[in-house]
């Protein structure tokens, strides 16, 4: 009776987590696992030798300044999209709270870009950058319009980031917006009776009282940039001279046009540790906050 | 509110905003404007309004891009990964809440832990396990994918929402008699209904965008969907914009009509899924 209970409990096991289970193994252990021991080969992906060379990718890494560039580029990326798109889509929020009469056709506006995907969206701004502002530049003058787009180094960067602050900050709107809503209205009430002025109202009960949304939204837009790719594929594909190349361009190439799959293996874990450590602090910073409020 | 009125100063912030939004705004109305202008007449000033509009740009790409085909995989390929990964991470989810077992929770630790790995750590060595298994060049295989690198977040949000639902419930239903199987599928997969619906938005948004991993999964030209298509064209045919222009508001089209009809729930289940996640 009891091994009866016991392999009908199996079977249920299997039916409902086995399917689950399965994909999860093949398709994301696997080749992480996969991934750790490639790291230490020199494996090419043509030769059917693959060679255990132990740290040999991790020191040459070290030494590749073409990934610390665009470790360079992505931490500098990250640094100003992350404040600039917080920072629109808080304003963006503060606004849209208030009763304006197209408060909604104004957020639907503001979160459209966020649904197209960042492939598409290169594009869509490539144009924009290399023929709509030189366009712009003939019927306004300004010398804004008329910068190299594209064409050199800090204008591609600046590219780059008007790109993401314009797709993501619909988002994180969404989110101030939500958080907004939640803050009581008697706070602000009583704070003006005391004579408040707008900015107090703002730094003192406003701010705190979204410190929750304020770290998902820090923490979203930063896992974003972190690891863009597609908007940069489509955009400037990572130039000029691979001054805008992100840290996964340069894993990407690395592995399939150079075809140095071990190499790029390794960059790749070096990649997830960054990725792992900045979100380990963001859960750990998330549940202080918690406990606090 | 005590102050609803609508004064002087709302109006000008009303307009502030409507000039923001005009603002976000303007790449669209280049990338509309433009696409139905001859290619002389982008080149000559691609800030002004179509003089004459040339609708042969639509026609044509659609038939470069083979548009049809392209829509109908991005189509397919979202349908069927959110089927089965609403499926297979709802069971799952379902069994983690309900039997807690030792086997059980490092499971779901795995499954969440694993939530921080990003694509291109993995993607490097998924090609060999995806050439082992069968799944390159493959529509199947590119749904075996989406279901290994999406079943984590879906579990996870899952499993927060089936402990919300309270146990008793089921518990009558299987003194009537009711199988395990039955009662999942009877009482309890229909009470996770919102929570399918943001889990459903979430990843449709994400496959049906999703350029990189059916790249390098995919080779044949009669499987790739909107973004790879769009991809190739581009490569085909840099710098003629007016059909490139085309293939775009062609492109992002079944999206933006997603996003406009389905707005509320979006939004909803966008806010739910990542103050959750």
């Amino acid at each position: 009776m009891k091994s009866r209970v016991s392999s009908r409990e199996w079977l249920l096991q299997t039916l409902f987590v086995g399917p689950a289970l399965l994909v999860f193994v093949i398709i994301v252990a696997l080749p992480f696992v996969l991934g750790l021991y490639y790291s230490l080969t020199d494996w090419n992906g043509v030769s059917n030798q693959v060679l255990w060379i132990g740290l040999g990718n991790y020191r040459e890494l070290m030494g590749d300044e073409g990934f610390w560039d665009s470790f360079g580029f992505t931490v500098r990326f990250t640094i100003v999209a992350v404040v600039l798109t917080n920072l629109v889509g808080f304003v963006l929020a503060l606004i849209l709270t208030r009763y304006l009469k197209l408060r909604n056709l104004l957020r639907t506006i503001f979160f459209l870009p966020n649904v197209i995907g960042g492939l598409l969206l290169g594009f869509i701004w490539q144009f924009i950058f290399v023929k709509g502002f030189a366009a712009l530049g003939n019927w306004t003058g300004l010398s804004f319009f008329e910068l190299p787009w594209l064409g050199d180094a800090t204008t591609s960067f600046w590219a780059v980031v008007i790109v993401s602050v314009w797709t993501g900050s619909g988002y994180l709107m969404i989110i101030y917006i939500a958080s907004l809503m939640n803050v009581p209205a008697d706070l602000h009430e009583a704070a003006s009776i005391d004579g408040a002025s707008s900015w107090q109202r703002l730094r003192n009960i406003t701010i705190p009282m979204i410190m929750p949304a304020v770290t998902i939204c820090l923490f979203l837009a930063l896992s974003w940039s972190f690891k863009t790719f597609d908007v940069i594929l489509s955009l400037t594909r990572g130039g000029p001279y691979n001054s805008t190349q992100s840290v996964a361009l340069n894993i990407y190439t690395e592995a399939f046009q150079n075809n140095r799959l071990g190499l790029g293996t390794a960059k790749a874990i070096v990649f997830f540790i960054v990725v792992a450590l900045i979100t380990i602090i963001q859960v750990w910073l998330t549940k202080r906050q918690e406990v606090e409020a | 509110m005590a102050h609803r009125r609508y004064t002087s100063g709302m109006l000008i912030l009303e307009l502030c905003a409507v000039l923001l939004g005009l603002l976000f705004l303007i790449p669209f109305y280049f990338l509309i404007a433009n696409s139905v202008k001859s290619f002389a007449e982008i080149l000559l000033d691609s800030a002004a309004w179509p003089t004459k509009f040339v609708w042969s740009n639509y026609t044509r790409a659609w038939e470069i891009m083979k548009f049809p085909r392209a829509f109908g995989n991005s189509l397919f390929i979202t349908v069927i990964s959110n089927l089965g990964l609403t499926l297979i991470s709802s069971l799952s989810a379902y069994r983690f809440v309900r039997h807690p077992s030792r086997f059980n929770n490092i499971i779901f630790t795995l499954f969440v832990a694993a939530m921080v790995i990003p694509f291109q750590s993995i993607m490097i060595p998924l090609m060999k396990v995806a050439s082992w298994f069968h799944l390159l060049d493959s529509r199947m295989g590119l749904f075996v994918c989406y279901l290994g690198f999406g079943v984590s977040i879906s579990v996870f949000l899952f499993h927060g929402f089936v402990k919300s639902i309270p146990v008793e419930i089921e518990e009558s239903a299987v003194v009537d008699g009711c199988s395990p199987l039955g009662v999942f599928w009877k009482i309890v997969f229909p009470l996770l209904k919102p929570m399918t619906v943001t889990i459903i938005i979430l990843n449709s948004l994400w496959i049906w965008n999703d350029f990189l991993l059916p790249s390098l999964l995919l080779g044949r030209a009669e499987l790739r969907t909107i973004p790879l298509s769009t991809f190739s064209f581009f490569g085909q045919y840099t710098k003629q914009w007016d059909l490139a222009l085309a293939a775009l508001v062609m492109g992002i089209t079944p999206i933006v009509v997603f996003f406009l009809t389905l707005q509320r729930h979006i939004i909803e289940g966008i806010t739910a899924g990542s103050v959750k996640g």
